[in-house]
């Protein structure tokens, strides 16, 4: 491409070249073509044949690539719960363009000339799950699996402190004869039975989330909707509230799930709202309501906020004023509110109240409840993970009856749904079972605090669920999420406990970390406090960072 | 992210809060006749002392032909089978806690070996490649929405199983573009066919990413040929595009030799390119008639799809309770190999019922080997060929017969007047007594015609 002089004179002189105002980068490219083809219609041919050549070069690139799986939808968030440094994420697109290199054979098989790629590829939504898999939530996980703790086989092994089982109630001994019928008779339970859920189980169920607030709320099984767990209601849930493309403000440090729940195959984006620790993590309505308005400037159609209650990671449980003010924001918004309740019969703070959303609807106006959407979960509260039992309750019939239509897609099988209704139709054994829990939960709770405190080591008050939402600041080499993943990586290692870090939460202040205490037992705490106590030990004599 | 969008002005108070375009969609296809049905059974259903004159419900295609002998296996024979009794409570709570999306290693390898023993071992299945689902409906689901983007396409032959409407394409926004197949050579895929349907949806500026078909067939109760079968793969191949293979009612072909599964076609195949494009749905919905179990499975040959079907089957995963119940019930060799063979037994003596009392009434179905249904031809009874026709004679079947059958434009049938009928969901007393309903009718049909 030759320049003539001219055009490279001054700027003024380019602009006068009349490249149409454009940037001085496509000022570069257009004036010295219009150089080639000065006098002859110079604009055009200078703005087209640098087009020609870029689609040309498309088209040629585009035949002669490789197959690669497609990227559908390249969202900014499609490593939503990574916050792993980055050699990780690059072994996983790694895998997939090693795959995408296989020899292609022609065996006795005519290729058509379309042919350009060897193999097969599978959806942008697909990508998006294979590339997630290297966050830490994962691979802590299978650290656990791969050499998990036991007090006498394996005493040096990890200690899952990451996920919410509670292993710890075993209420098969609380008292078996009566919480469950013998023998159940199969030709009651091997044939179709509604994929939502039978009406002896759903009146159970609503019984067990009555109890969890006391019985100040009377729940109605007719509008609850069972499924094979929380994750597939909180899915179903982002299915019939909100349309691909729109969004869900939610406030953070949240769920790690949610971006699997909300977003993998919905194509519904999730807006965080962070909450500061100085605040003490509490939400904010005046950030939630900037959110929202920058979200709608940027044309981005806002569906509902989802909340969890009692908070998944801090363990707060939300006041009446916050629910109100909640619920005032939505109505003025016209928007929706999932209430995530997993853990309302988890709370082990004697001197906290929790108060499910459908408390506070129960006196509202209909065109009002109907935006509020409550998720609970049998497996949380009742030690049951593996029956994989959950329930959307809802004063919406359009959404009642799209998610009853849905849980044909995850379905509670008949056995496990026969097996959960003598378990807890049995009132009495319900309220002994909330009770022992609580007060089991409150002790390991009670426990882990003064553990940490003895370490130098602060933690939110949880009044609720699983979790202590854990300030390990002071510990960190330097104040950033690379510092909050080292610090992760030694928990792990070192320590040998296997922990959240709060970028996996979407904490915006790193540092933080979830631990999980639904597994231990009291005696179990003292062993967790020493792994931490050592890797506090390495941090501090590495000299890492002190104080904010 | 999508395009930006026109904010409505829905700020204001006192407004109905929206619902999104799945939920208010009809995609689940719930309100067509395949459904509608099934309510009418649903208000009066028959029963053989207590209402004789209900409905018949043959649009159910559940297997209880063989119940009895699983009856007798999990509440007779083995503890071990019973739902935890085995280790006492200990036992229970390992079942209870177990919560891993990979699913019991014992209850995949039972899976596995059932898979097998099903192709009468010209097939292996290898435990690390089974993905757990809640059924069938949403193993298809899954792979769906793995296999294709919104506004894809999969080929499906037709006619297919009404449900398919649903499970492919109400979330995942996926479309089914129908490789249609008529009686003239016994609704068997043709290359021909496959070539159509394909430039069908190219015209259209749709992308293929997959063939999905179900052998044996649901509506056709036939099984796959092999060479079609083979064809199949080549033009997948050839195209660059997926095969599924919905092997649902594989334990059902009467006689186990007429089945050919696509893994056996894959079995002699070495080439990964060729391979990593097959997966299979598998469930014990209808071989072994536990629907409520919801136990399904995908199989692929694909290691990013297991992978990625693994982690999306968090949504719908089976409970640890019921895998690990069925778990020695499927490895138990003695049992699955007299239930299998039994089973297909019963069934093939079902068929030959209900088609030769058909026949007797005049009426045809086409030539079966499996499942638990027949395609069975009315067309010479519409009053116009038309799916009007075929409707206004579902519906005198329905409120005359009290039969509730499913009319093959459900199916997406090309030709009116097929209907599909359940045999395997009741009690051979009770198809006798369809049977005679219909028998009935058409003896009036004749005296009428004879007037």
């Amino acid at each position: 491409m030759t320049r003539t002089e001219p055009n490279r004179s001054s700027k003024s002189d380019s602009e006068n070249s009349g490249g149409g105002g454009g940037g001085t980068t496509a000022m570069r490219v257009i004036v010295p073509l219009q150089g080639v083809v000065q006098g002859r219609g110079g604009l055009f041919l200078g703005s087209v044949i640098p087009c020609a050549f870029f689609y040309f070069l498309q088209f040629y690139l585009k035949r002669n690539r490789k197959n690669e799986p497609d990227s559908g939808e390249p969202s900014p968030d499609s490593d939503p719960s990574s916050g792993s440094p980055d050699p990780t994420r690059s072994q996983s697109v790694g895998n997939l363009t090693e795959l995408a290199s296989l020899p292609r054979s022609l065996s006795r098989i005519l290729l058509s000339p379309r042919l350009s790629g060897g193999a097969v590829s599978i959806s942008g939504r697909a990508g998006c799950v294979l590339k997630g898999g290297d966050s830490p939530y994962h691979v802590g996980q299978k650290r656990v699996e791969e050499d998990p703790y036991d007090e006498s086989g394996n005493p040096d092994g990890v200690i899952e402190l990451g996920s919410a089982h509670n292993t710890k109630m075993d209420w098969v001994s609380e008292d078996p004869g009566e919480a469950i019928s013998d023998g159940l008779c199969m030709s009651g339970i091997a044939s179709y039975e509604p994929s939502h859920g039978l009406i002896e189980l759903k009146t159970a169920v609503a019984g067990f989330m009555s109890e969890a607030t006391k019985n100040s709320v009377s729940f109605d099984p007719t509008q609850i909707v069972l499924t094979s767990g929380a994750a597939s209601a909180i899915e179903i849930l982002s299915f019939c509230l909100a349309d691909s493309g729109n969004a869900f403000l939610v406030p953070t440090p949240c769920s790690p799930g949610y971006d699997r729940d909300v977003k993998w195959r919905t194509g519904v984006d999730l807006i965080h709202v962070p909450c500061r620790s100085a605040d003490n993590f509490n939400i904010s309505m005046l950030v939630l309501d900037r959110a929202f308005y920058q979200a709608k400037k940027r044309g981005v159609r806002i569906r509902g906020v989802i909340i969890s209650n009692p908070w998944n990671p801090t363990g707060t449980l939300l006041s009446r004023e916050n629910l109100y003010a909640l619920l005032d924001f939505a109505r003025e918004r016209n928007i929706h509110i999932i209430s995530n309740e997993v853990f309302a019969g988890s709370v082990h703070d004697e001197g906290g109240e929790f108060v499910s959303m459908a408390e506070v609807v129960d006196t509202e106006e209909n065109v009002d409840r109907e935006r509020v959407h409550i998720i609970y979960d049998l497996s949380k509260d009742l030690s049951f993970p593996g029956l994989r039992t959950a329930a959307i309750y809802s004063f919406n019939e359009s959404v009642l009856s799209a998610s009853r239509k849905l849980t044909t897609l995850s379905p509670v099988s008949s056995p496990t749904q026969h097996l959960l209704i003598s378990a807890i139709s049995s009132p009495k054994f319900v309220q002994r079972f909330v009770k022992t829990n609580r007060e089991r939960l409150m002790r390991v709770y009670a426990e882990l605090v003064k553990g940490l405190k003895e370490l130098g080591i602060e933690c939110t008050r949880s009044s609720g669920g699983f979790f202590c939402w854990v300030d390990m600041r002071g510990f960190m080499s330097s104040y950033s999420e690379k510092g909050e993943i080292e610090l992760w990586n030694k928990l792990l290692n070192i320590g040998k406990i296997n922990v959240i870090p709060g970028s996996c939460c979407h904490c915006i202040e790193p540092g933080w970390f979830r631990l999980c205490f639904s597994n231990l037992s009291e005696r179990d705490v003292p062993v967790v406090m020493n792994r931490i106590r050592k890797v506090c030990e390495t941090c501090k004599s590495q000299n890492c960072f002190f104080g904010i | 992210m999508g395009l930006p969008l026109m904010i409505n002005n829905d700020d204001n108070n006192n407004n109905k809060v929206e619902l999104s375009r799945v939920a208010v969609s009809d995609t689940h296809g719930e309100d067509s006749p395949y459904f509608a049905g099934w309510k009418a059974y649903d208000e009066n259903p028959y029963d053989e002392s207590h209402n004789p004159s209900g409905v018949i419900q043959m649009g159910l295609a559940e297997n209880q032909v063989s119940f009895d002998l699983l009856e007798s296996y999990l509440e007779k024979k083995n503890p071990e089978g019973s739902l935890w009794e085995s280790k006492g409570s200990r036992g229970f709570r390992e079942n209870a806690l177990f919560q891993d999306y990979h699913g019991l290693k014992t209850f995949r390898q039972a899976m596995a070996s059932f898979m097998e023993k099903i192709r009468g071992g010209k097939a292996r299945f290898d435990p690390d490649r089974i993905v757990l689902t809640a059924g069938a409906t949403a193993a298809n689901e899954l792979l769906t929405f793995i296999l294709a983007n919104p506004n894809d396409a999969l080929l499906v032959p037709t006619p297919y199983y009404p449900g398919f409407d649903r499970d492919l394409r109400w979330r995942t926004g996926v479309r089914i573009v129908p490789i249609h197949c008529d009686s003239s050579n016994h609704f068997q895929i043709t290359p021909e066919a496959l070539e159509t349907a394909y430039e069908t949806a190219r015209d259209a500026n749709i992308r293929v990413r997959g063939v999905l078909i179900t052998n044996p067939s649901n509506p056709l109760g036939a099984t796959v040929q092999k060479k079609a079968l083979e064809d199949l793969l080549d033009f997948c191949v050839r195209k660059n595009i997926h095969l599924v293979s919905d092997e649902i009612y594989s334990g059902s072909v009467f006689n186990a030799s007429e089945f050919t599964s696509v893994a056996e076609i894959v079995e002699n195949i070495d080439d990964v390119s060729v391979k990593e494009r097959v997966h299979i749905v598998y469930s014990l919905s209808k071989d072994l008639g536990l629907p409520g179990f919801r136990v399904g499975t995908i199989y692929s040959y694909n290691d990013n799809v297991v992978r990625t079907a693994r982690r999306m089957s968090s949504f719908t995963l089976v409970s640890s309770q019921t895998q690990h119940m069925l778990a020695s019930m499927l490895s138990d060799e003695e049992f699955t190999e007299k239930y299998i063979r039994i089973n297909r037994e019963r069934l093939r003596r079902r068929y030959e019922t209900i088609v030769e009392g058909l026949k007797k009434e005049g009426i045809e179905c086409l030539k079966g080997n499996a499942g638990l249904f027949c395609w069975m031809n009315l067309g010479f009874l519409l009053n116009t060929n038309t799916k009007e026709g075929e409707l206004e004679l579902w519906d005198v079947i329905l409120k005359e017969l009290k039969l509730n059958i499913s009319p093959g434009s459900s199916c997406h049938c090309s030709e009116f007047g097929w209907f599909r009928v359940c045999f395997a969901n009741m009690s051979e007393k009770t198809l006798e007594i369809a049977l005679k309903r219909i028998h009935e009718f058409m003896d009036r049909r004749r005296k009428v015609l004879n007037c």
